[in-house]
């Protein structure tokens, strides 16, 4: 098996506030290879945009990385010092905020934004990072990129805008993109163009791809894995297709049950009861425990930890290791 | 295996505690304990208060009284020094006038400035505040134009013109108590806009509030309706405003004073005093410049320090 | 761009009509414009003949106008202390003002600025500390009492300083400059120290503000995530926007200076249009108020009206979108 663009193990994070400490990560472990995309699904507050945060190094006071190791090819790079990940923020790893109307800086022309970080990166000259830079806008289908290039930020639409954002996440050629919700504050008409756009980037480019969303649509349509996430962990992760038509942890069971499908019309669309508890408030256990309709005595007490079943793998009690049912 | 951490199911579900053990509790009262500064400032301000309060029984003679001052006691140095002399612990001006004493009758004089030309501030714009955002309309934007003409011309001007115009009119007519009274009004004049803007805004947002139109409808007067309902809920805002309003109140009462537009000579503030006390830095005679400044410098800190405490422990976003 | 400039040209007159009205009041029914004119000892017929003479029995509309058109010709009438054309005694004090205040607010922008990006950027150290509490007691202090203070140290403790006056000056034409000569330079630092020192505690907690505003916005997360380096985010990226209402608000603020002066002036005896001003009030010479209100507020909006055109230039976002600039 070929060595992992990113891998992640037993990743803890924590925030210290006055009153208590958060415990936003709480064992979450992943891995995603060489032109693979990877989705990250759960409600908000589950988890999913602070593991993006935490694998590129931006987890900020309060919160603070307390445990696990993250790896990109090989290199650990969790603890590195600031200007050693600051190396690899941009260059080796990309990224792609939620917000393109509030992640370009509105006082710079865009391309001036896209050659300072392209030379950030490189030892290109002036000249041929602005060459570069238009030929990426061209890539991201910015038409008349070398029109374009001295615009302002707001002299273009949201879903334009999600384009440069690409466009400055891609331009040192990096081994990861984390795509932090890309489409979420977008117009639908928009959202595929974006969605495909990223795909197609990491095809091209056999870029891994880690795409944090809560869209299930987005992730049936796009990745080739899924994980989903829930208070912290992971409930459940494995390919796509089955995770999407075979869910194991009964919460994935509910969250491809609020999926709408045209074929099944006639089939009410599911909900799971309840709310995800706060971080201050997550019960013992299994922290799904509350909303379960499976629920026994042991989710009550004992924490259940990622059980592989085929290609998926799974954190819940209902399921048991293959070797152990045997003993 | 299991989680180590079992933190408690919800913090909500407690018995309800009472006001006073909530008040302890509540994020203000945290911020106020944790800054020991505050606590500090708050001391200080007290403290300043209560020597004006009781002036007249701790000063060791009437400053204001011409028949109570002696010149053989002029220019006493601080008793600490070689040159000192008792009673006068912070030494004697050239009127043979105890600098201690006038510091404390000076500052009554100040805080009753400070405070009265707040209140009248504070209610000549809660009131225009109050109309304008009621009534809207021509009398609204008249007013908020006023005001917006107004902030941008600085406090001290538009005082020391209120000043000059006064004194122009009444002429010899005004003694100390009527240009007590005319400070008052110059500094209410330039201190209402911030109220104003304030009140007017909470009042736009709460006026389309549906309890307002259910009080108009069961027949309920305008003005119950705004005193009633509207302006408690401005309070906090118009605290923090009238604390820090009331630092910059007992400055400019004190600028007035020192650029001689303020309190006369025979019944001086702090800025009276370190006016009269500035003449007399050359000769060396620094006790009559320094005390009557340290007081003043020590007052309106101590204020400013209580002003932001309350902005930041009311606004937590700013912190 | 142009409607938006016109617009707001507008908005000046109209603020200078109702400055004009003012003065004009305060000219007309606060001082004896009569006054201007006779001694104590002119008899009262004397008196309603110089009043006629002078059309102040005409109707209040057009004395108005009158005065209006004589203060577009910066006529303001007669100081009653000096015996003398205001204008020409303003005139002859505007330099010495017009220095001050531009060396003052050179002072507290420059310090200002640095003050606040440090203590911004490293919060936590004593540094910082120290600064706040520099800005809390510049704040704090009556500008008066910094002036004493400072001439008690460096004029009459230490003997460095002039405690008063401008030094030498020299005339350029009509402009009289203290800025050529030695002597000029070491009478205006305690002045414009003095001056500037609100301003630069305004500026400070302004920069430090925006500053960890701008820190927490999302084109900074985004640069970071972009793995620009610290430096290129801190002094290109943030300070860049945070500079913008920065500007604003220094520019806003030197017809505050200007109007602060007043007090600075009198500390340190500066002879400027401040000084001239509250000798005014304490002599009640209502032709000089009335004027000196009439020309800080022309320098005010003046500003104003600058400042916002300024605006829509250093931030392209108004170039398009005219009008949000409040």
């Amino acid at each position: 098996m070929t060595q992992p663009v990113l891998s992640v193990r037993n990743l803890e994070v924590e925030f210290v506030t006055r009153r208590a400490t958060l415990r936003a990560i709480n064992g979450v472990s992943f891995e995603i290879a060489k032109g693979e995309v990877l989705g990250v699904v759960g409600e908000s507050g589950a988890g999913k945009s602070v593991t993006g945060l935490a694998v590129i190094g931006l987890i900020d006071p309060p919160g603070r990385i307390c445990s696990g190791e993250i790896e990109l090819s090989g290199t650990r790079i969790d603890h590195l010092p600031p200007e050693e990940i600051r190396r690899v923020r941009g260059k080796r790893i990309g990224m792609i905020f939620q917000d393109p109307l509030t992640s370009l800086n509105p006082l710079y022309r865009i391309g001036d934004q896209i050659i300072e970080t392209i030379r950030t990166h490189t030892n290109l000259s002036e000249s041929a990072a602005r060459r570069r830079a238009i030929d990426l806008l061209a890539e991201v289908g910015i038409p008349a990129p070398e029109k374009r290039i001295d615009g302002y930020p707001h002299e273009f639409s949201g879903g334009m805008r999600q384009r440069v954002v690409i466009a400055l996440a891609i331009c040192a050629e990096p081994e990861l993109i984390i795509a932090d919700e890309p489409t979420t504050a977008l117009d639908v008409s928009v959202q595929a163009q974006i969605i495909a756009l990223i795909k197609r980037l990491g095809r091209d480019h056999g870029t891994a791809v880690m795409l944090v969303t809560h869209d299930m649509g987005v992730i049936a349509e796009t990745c080739d894995r899924v994980a989903v996430m829930y208070s912290g962990r992971i409930a459940e992760i494995g390919p796509v297709q089955e995770v999407v038509r075979n869910p194991l942890h009964p919460y994935a069971k509910g969250l491809m049950g609020a999926i709408p499908t045209l074929a099944g019309e006639d089939k009410r669309l599911v909900q799971i009861p309840g709310a995800m508890p706060r971080l201050s408030a997550i019960p013992p256990g299994c922290p799904f425990n509350p909303r379960c309709a499976f629920v026994f005595d042991r989710c009550r007490v004992e924490r259940p930890e990622p059980i592989r079943q085929g290609d998926q793998s799974v954190a819940c009690h209902l399921f048991e290791p293959a070797k152990e049912t045997a003993a | 295996m299991s989680d180590a951490v079992v933190p408690h199911r919800s913090e909500g579900h407690q018995a309800p505690a009472g006001w006073f053990r909530r008040a302890l509790d509540s994020d203000i009262f945290y911020s106020f304990r944790r800054s020991r500064l505050t606590m500090v400032a708050a001391a200080i301000t007290l403290l300043f208060f209560l020597l004006a309060i009781f002036a007249s029984w701790l000063a060791v003679q009437n400053p204001f009284d011409p028949a109570q001052l002696q010149l053989i006691n002029s220019r006493i140095a601080p008793l600490w020094t070689a040159d000192g002399q008792s009673p006068f612990l912070l030494g004697t001006d050239e009127q043979g006038r105890d600098v201690l004493s006038a510091i404390l009758y000076g500052l009554r004089i100040s805080l009753a400035v400070g405070i009265a030309g707040v209140v009248f501030a504070g209610a000549l714009g809660i009131a225009l505040g109050l109309v304008a955002g009621y009534f809207g309309g021509v009398v609204d934007s008249v007013i908020m134009r006023i005001a917006d003409v107004q902030l941008t011309f600085p406090a001290i001007l538009i005082a020391l013109l209120v000043n000059g115009v006064a004194k122009s009119l009444l002429g010899n007519r005004l003694d100390e108590m009527s240009t007590l009274g005319v400070l008052v009004i110059a500094i209410g004049l330039s201190f209402w806009v911030q109220y104003a803007r304030t009140v007017r805004g909470s009042v736009m947002v709460e006026k389309n509030k549906d309890y307002v139109a259910a009080a108009q409808l069961i027949g309920l007067p305008a003005p119950k309706i705004m005193f009633r309902h509207v302006l408690p809920n401005t309070m906090g805002p118009i605290l923090v405003i009238a604390t820090i309003n009331l630092a910059l109140a007992i400055i400019t009462e004190a600028t007035l004073s020192f650029l001689g537009a303020g309190m006369p000579d025979t019944m001086p503030s702090l800025g009276t005093l370190i006016r009269i006390g500035n003449n007399y830095l050359f000769a060396g005679e620094w006790w009559i410049v320094a005390f009557p400044g340290i007081a003043l410098a020590g007052l309106i800190l101590s204020i400013n320090l209580l002003g932001d405490w309350l902005r930041d422990a009311l606004n937590p976003k700013l912190r | 761009m142009l409607a938006f400039t016109l617009r707001r040209f507008l908005q000046a007159i109209g603020v200078m009509l109702a400055v004009g009205v003012i003065a004009f009041a305060m000219f007309r029914f606060a001082g004896d414009p009569v006054n201007q004119i006779v001694s104590i000892d002119t008899s009262a017929a004397q008196r309603a003949e110089i009043r006629h003479s002078l059309g102040l029995d005409d109707p209040v509309l057009v004395q108005f106008g009158r005065y209006f058109i004589n203060a577009l010709q910066f006529k303001f009438g007669v100081s009653y202390q000096f015996r003398l054309p205001v204008s020409s005694l303003l005139a002859e004090r505007m330099p010495a003002t017009l220095e001050l205040a531009i060396v003052a607010t050179i002072f507290a922008m420059v310090a200002g600025i640095l003050m606040g990006v440090y203590s911004a950027l490293r919060r936590d150290t004593i540094l910082a500390r120290l600064f706040q509490a520099v800005s809390l007691i510049g704040i704090s202090l009556p500008t008066f009492l910094i002036g004493i203070l400072l001439i008690y140290l460096f004029a009459v403790t230490l003997g460095w300083l002039p405690s008063f006056g401008r030094g030498e000056v020299v005339k350029l034409g009509w402009w009289s400059t203290g800025l050529l000569t030695v002597s000029g330079w070491k009478a205006i630092i305690m002045p414009a120290i003095t001056l500037g020192l609100f301003q630069m505690t305004l500026i400070m907690r302004l920069v430090r503000a925006e500053m960890l505003e701008v820190l927490r916005t999302d084109y900074i997360r985004f640069a970071r995530a972009r793995g620009l380096t610290t430096r290129a985010i801190h002094f290109g990226h943030a300070l860049k926007n945070t500079l913008v209402p920065v500007i604003t608000v220094a520019g806003l603020q030197f017809g505050s200076v200007i109007a602060f002066s007043i007090i600075t002036e009198t500390v340190f005896q500066w002879p400027g249009m401040g000084l001239l001003f509250v000798q005014a009030v304490q002599n009640v010479d209502i032709p000089i108020m009335a004027a000196y209100l009439l020309m800080v507020s022309l320098i005010f909006v003046t500003i104003n009206l600058v400042v916002d055109i300024l605006y829509t230039v250093v931030d392209p976002r108004l170039r398009s979108t005219v009008g949000r600039a409040a």
